[in-house]
């Protein structure tokens, strides 16, 4: 099995490789290069990697303008700093129909020490109104790595959310991204439990405490927040009739809104959002996991009052 | 040059006969910025309107994106779309959208009117075209007020240094339409620009200031910024909000709404220097009474 890795170190990597092949590829960053892992490619492609300073709202437009010359920009940033400009996200980019891809690390409260203010906890709620936007988070180095190259091949915006802590493998080495597809990692009757990024591994681990209860739960990687993958969303919601969602993000907007959204039009069926209720605090990663309720303990409590709510 | 004052003229009778069509829009901008688009597109603009997806084109980001029908009134003019559509301006199922949308008018290059961020986009054009060795300028049109935007100004730092020393974006021709009023008031009692040129001249541009009236000096300094290298270049354009209706001028009324029919048949004949009864304009005179009536 394969180590451990941070899925903005693995998109760092992914870049290296496809900026080697595809010379339309550009970085941008807003003075967090050694953050968000492109410092190596504007090293390797000195005139094609660029850092426009602490500006972030000119970074995402300039963005838009290389892509409108035929350029594929990755702009990258925190999560929280590059969709904090979202007006200039949804005009510049959304509404010209910039082939900008949008590139947040830092995702989510597991960042740990830094606080709430560094944590992207908001960006998927807000990039998901966004009519023409897909939203990909990966969980782990196979799967980042299939994702920016599906980003480069990607005709028009897109959001990738990425994290600062370390993932674990979960996904098969030979497993291959598709926009719109969800990944089954365990087979199940009872409950479907769907998570994407971060909270994948930890909700792996929950359904194995479930199993030693007698719970028989199944996992789903979405890691196609928007679009979702609602074929094997229905269809799974169907068998276990009872979901819930787990994402290191808002409940509101999120994986879990999404969800939601889409069986209480299609299958109601309850739902029961995991992730985070209010702001985050600073925090040793494992401890916040644990007081927020997503470490695989809290994960397999909440699931189990849910299941006999 | 009485060539581009005969075509501005018409663009102005054009601007206000769309304007009057759709009861709403933005007349004071529009005719503050239409003798600078004249002078683009038609002294110097390197495109081909049957090739709005050209590569090596030079490029209009109109910033002030509420200026729009002028925009379109130059558009139509030199052939991206039929004239008869510009009264389709609001329409709805009309590409001409109150706002400029690229997706829905081939020969827009990005989507403004969200203030404040042409300059970015027009910015990153312009390296992606130095980066490609493409021979293409971009103009970029600031509105004044839209310059009290924060990412106006992180754009303004980043331009100059972007690309150096090999890609230096001196593609890059931008002008402040500075009419001197917003839509609330004038811009001096909103939140004053000045020393506009001081600002700009301290962030590594060089500054020209010009009548954005003067079709010659118009054309005068969009020579010298296409001769400068190194470095982007400003325009400081003073123009008068509403030129060439004297009703309008200089009258933050007329930021924002549309003449009605007999308001805009008096602007259309002052624009034009002909009397009430000048037979050359009946036949509009009929078109707009109709509104009227609808």
């Amino acid at each position: 099995m394969a180590a451990a890795k941070a899925s903005r170190a693995a998109f760092g990597e992914a870049l290296l490789e496809l900026g080697a092949r595809d010379p339309r590829i550009v970085t941008l960053d807003a003075d967090l290069s050694k953050s968000t892992m492109t410092a190596k490619f504007a090293k390797t492609y000195p005139e094609r990697g660029f850092n426009l300073g602490i500006a972030e709202s000119n970074m995402v437009g300039v963005g838009a303008g290389l892509a409108l010359t035929g350029k594929i920009p990755f702009v990258c940033s925190f999560a929280c700093f590059v969709v904090g400009r979202f007006e200039t996200i949804r005009i510049s980019v959304a509404y010209t129909n910039a082939n900008v891809k949008i590139v947040g690390t830092h995702s989510g409260i597991a960042i740990g020490e830094d606080g709430y203010s560094q944590m992207g906890l908001e960006d998927i709620a807000c990039l998901r109104a966004l009519p023409n936007l897909p939203i990909i988070q990966p969980a782990d180095e196979v799967e980042t790595k299939q994702a920016v190259a599906y980003a480069v091949e990607h005709q028009g915006p897109l959001y990738l959310r990425l994290t600062r802590q370390n993932l674990e493998p979960v996904c098969p080495p030979d497993y291959r991204f598709s926009l719109g597809r969800w990944l089954t990692l365990r087979q199940g009757n009872d409950v479907t439990l769907i998570a994407s990024g971060g909270t994948v591994f930890n909700t792996l681990a929950a359904a194995k405490k479930l199993q030693a209860e007698g719970v028989s739960a199944e996992v789903i990687n979405a890691a196609s927040i928007k679009p979702l993958d609602e074929d094997m969303l229905v269809a799974s919601a169907a068998k276990t009739k009872h979901v819930v969602t787990i994402e290191d993000h808002s409940i509101h907007g999120g994986l879990g809104g999404a969800v939601a959204e889409a069986l209480a039009e299609i299958l109601p069926t309850p739902v029961k959002r995991l992730g985070v209720i209010g702001f985050g605090e600073s925090g040793d990663p494992k401890g916040l996991y644990a007081k927020h309720g997503l470490d695989p303990a809290g994960l397999a409590a909440s699931i189990t009052k849910f299941l006999h709510r | 040059m009485a060539q581009l004052d005969a075509i501005a003229r018409a663009c102005r009778v054009q601007i206000i006969r769309m304007l009057t069509h759709a009861g709403s829009g933005h007349p004071g901008g529009s005719l503050s910025v239409i003798d600078l688009l004249v002078a683009i597109v038609f002294g110097r603009l390197r495109h081909d309107p049957r090739r709005p997806d050209w590569p090596d084109r030079d490029r209009i980001v109109l910033s002030k994106g509420h200026a729009v029908p002028a925009l379109y009134t130059v558009m139509a003019r030199a052939g991206y779309f039929p004239e008869s559509q510009l009264i389709t301006l609001r329409k709805l199922g009309s590409p001409l959208q109150g706002h400029p949308d690229r997706v829905a008018l081939p020969g827009i290059e990005a989507a403004t009117g969200s203030l404040g961020q042409g300059l970015s986009i027009a910015l990153g054009m312009a390296l992606g075209l130095k980066l490609a060795a493409s021979p293409a300028r971009v103009y970029c049109i600031l509105g004044d007020g839209e310059v009290q935007e924060g990412q106006v100004w992180e754009a303004a730092m980043s331009a100059p240094k972007l690309g150096r020393p090999d890609h230096a974006v001196d593609n890059l021709t931008v002008i402040v339409d500075y009419n001197k009023i917003q839509l609330d008031d004038f811009t001096a009692k909103i939140l004053d620009l000045e020393p506009l040129v001081a600002k700009w001249q301290g962030f590594g541009w060089p500054v020209q200031e010009i009548d954005g009236h003067d079709i010659a000096q118009i054309g005068k300094a969009l020579d010298q910024a296409e001769a400068t290298h190194g470095t982007p270049s400003l325009i400081v354009a003073h123009t008068v909000k509403g030129k060439g209706v004297s009703f309008m001028e200089n009258n933050p009324d007329w930021h924002g709404k549309s003449p009605r029919p007999e308001e805009a048949l008096a602007a259309i004949r002052e624009i034009l220097g002909v009397s009430e009864d000048d037979a050359t304009t009946r036949a509009l005179a009929d078109e707009l009474r109709a509104l009227d009536k609808k």
